[in-house]
């Protein structure tokens, strides 16, 4: 009989599994509940885009497309950000269309970082890095930021976490789980430190349409950026395309050479319906995504308005679909809370524990519903702590 | 403001004033000094749910009647469209182009009711010249609602 603890390598046996397993599976099992859980849109994509998608499908363009994507769509995508945040990259050799920011986000790290090499990480974020980072046989340095900083990564902390061995730093913004956006003065001064190292920077900016109050700023728009970063994005967020499996990386020729070779290997190419309809996102949808901040943006107003009404203190977010808010008044940790919820009121949270212990004491709530909905799961948590 | 308001009550009409005002960004006096302007310019002119009638009486039944009518001579459609109106069994009247003059759909408590109303109101009214009657055998939309399929969008409860 095989002894399948052998079989498996140790770089898989020694990714965590989530600490909050238990939590999910409950959550996904009880009846009757009301979730604020999940990170994806509520909205369905644009029905143009799903149209190109069929259309795509009746001419039957279902053959593999180039690895690094269809030349169209490079060109759309180049076009798109070059036109929306002020980023100039060459379709022919500086895109690299991907199976979601996931895949990004993985092959970039596996192609920069040997045995060893350290790879920052601002936390609570997105729970891919750290896990990705060990696959690609680095080690994880996790950054605590803090709500007094607006969960932003400080040039202080980037600087103290900076080793001989940092290959890559992460940057998450906007924010999942926290919301929180950098400004201008903040990417400014992350560069400063940068300068003069080969630190390269992984900027995910899957979250850049939704943001509130101003537009996105990318990383790679800012002087001496362009030359260490690659920008990771995709449609799943902003055109509400999560299912198609749709992202792209956008950085410098020599780098996007080698990540490509790895998306070769593994992937061969993204799903070619997917591509065709992301063509048609990028050209004729940016009226249904600012409907679509308009619409989160009113959500947003209520659950910040919401949590700190009920005494949860909960930082304006700024970017992305989430609320943050605190719960240490409570004294309860973030799994207690959010299973104690779960039980009595049947409310659906996420503990902000999953994003890394810096998240520990806050919980996350998803405004991917609808302003009822929001209103309802309010009312409840409002009951659940009036009984704690 | 006017805007992002009406498209809001379209969306959810029940919130109250205050989550209105929150959403929105602006204040709670606004939102009713803003909407109480709507009502009495008659921008606003009333607030309902959105009711699938045959979840709760199997027996109603709807109609689309087209008629066509002979305009009065300094009045037009407008005398014959607002008598049609002024039944309780109607819910919309509205002038088209095309083959027909005036659109006109009822719900009655039975087809029978509904074949009366037709019969005996609508088609003796003076200029109306002739009615096409159909009836709806089931929605599937109404007012930008769908009414089939359960509340369950596909995602699951949590997710990363």
């Amino acid at each position: 009989m095989i002894d399948y603890e052998r079989v498996i390598s140790r770089r898989a046996r020694e990714i965590k599994p989530s600490g909050i397993r238990r939590f999910f599976d409950i959550a996904g099992t009880m009846e009757g509940v009301i979730s604020l859980g999940v990170g994806e849109p509520d909205f369905r994509t644009p029905y143009r885009v799903r149209k190109a998608g069929i259309r795509s499908l009746e001419l039957a363009n279902t053959r593999y497309t180039a690895n690094r994507g269809l030349e169209s769509l490079r060109r759309e995508i180049a076009s798109y950000n070059k036109r929306r945040y002020k980023i100039d990259y060459d379709p022919a050799s500086e895109v690299l269309v991907t199976v979601g920011g996931s895949e990004a986000i993985d092959i970039v790290l596996r192609a920069i970082i040997n045995p060893g090499d350290e790879v920052i990480i601002p936390t609570p974020s997105y729970v891919c890095y750290e896990p990705m980072t060990s696959l690609a046989g680095g080690a994880a340095v996790s950054v605590n930021t803090r709500l007094e900083d607006g969960f932003k990564l400080t040039a202080e902390q980037l600087r103290a976490a900076i080793s001989e061995r940092t290959k890559a730093l992460i940057l998450p913004y906007p924010s999942n789980p926290t919301g929180a956006i950098l400004d201008l003065a903040d990417i400014e001064a992350i560069r400063d430190v940068l300068s003069g190292t080969d630190i390269i920077v992984i900027a995910d900016e899957i979250y850049a349409e939704l943001t509130f109050g101003r537009e996105h700023i990318s990383v790679a728009s800012i002087p001496d950026m362009r030359e260490r970063t690659v920008v990771v994005s995709g449609f799943s967020k902003a055109f509400s395309m999560t299912g198609w499996r749709l992202g792209y990386a956008l950085g410098p020729e020599p780098l996007i050479r080698e990540i490509t070779k790895i998306h070769q290997y593994a992937i061969m190419c993204a799903p070619t319906t997917s591509q065709h309809a992301a063509i048609e996102a990028l050209r004729s949808c940016d009226g249904d995504v600012l409907e679509m901040v308009r619409e989160y943006d009113m959500r947003r107003r209520l659950m910040v308005k919401g949590f700190n009404d009920l005494g949860l203190e909960c930082l304006e977010p700024r970017g992305a679909f989430y609320a943050f808010p605190s719960i240490k008044s409570t004294g309860l940790t973030s799994e207690e809370f959010c299973e104690r919820l779960l039980y009595s009121k049947k409310v659906a949270l996420v503990p902000g524990v999953a994003f890394g212990e810096s998240g520990e004491g806050y919980v996350r709530a998803s405004y991917c519903y609808s302003l009822m909905h929001i209103k309802e799961a309010l009312r409840r948590i409002r009951e659940f702590l009036s009984e704690l | 403001m006017n805007k992002d308001l009406l498209k809001l009550l379209e969306s959810s009409a029940r919130m109250s004033c205050e989550d209105m005002a929150c959403a929105l960004g602006t204040s709670r006096d606004e939102v009713e000094r803003e909407l109480g302007e709507l009502e009495r310019s008659g921008v606003i002119r009333g607030y309902k749910a959105i009711i699938d009638g045959d979840a709760i009486d199997g027996e109603a039944v709807s109609a689309i009647i087209e008629l066509k009518v002979t305009p009065k001579a300094g009045l037009g459609f407008e005398d014959v469209a607002e008598r049609i109106a002024s039944y309780p069994y109607v819910e919309s009247v509205s002038l088209m182009s095309g083959v027909c003059d005036l659109l006109v759909t009822v719900r009655g408590k039975s087809f029978k009711e509904v074949c009366t109303f037709v019969a005996e109101e609508l088609a003796v009214i003076d200029g109306v010249t002739s009615t096409a009657t159909q009836f709806i055998m089931k929605k599937y939309k109404e007012y930008g609602v769908p009414l089939f399929g359960d509340a369950d969008d596909g995602r699951g409860r949590i997710s990363l």
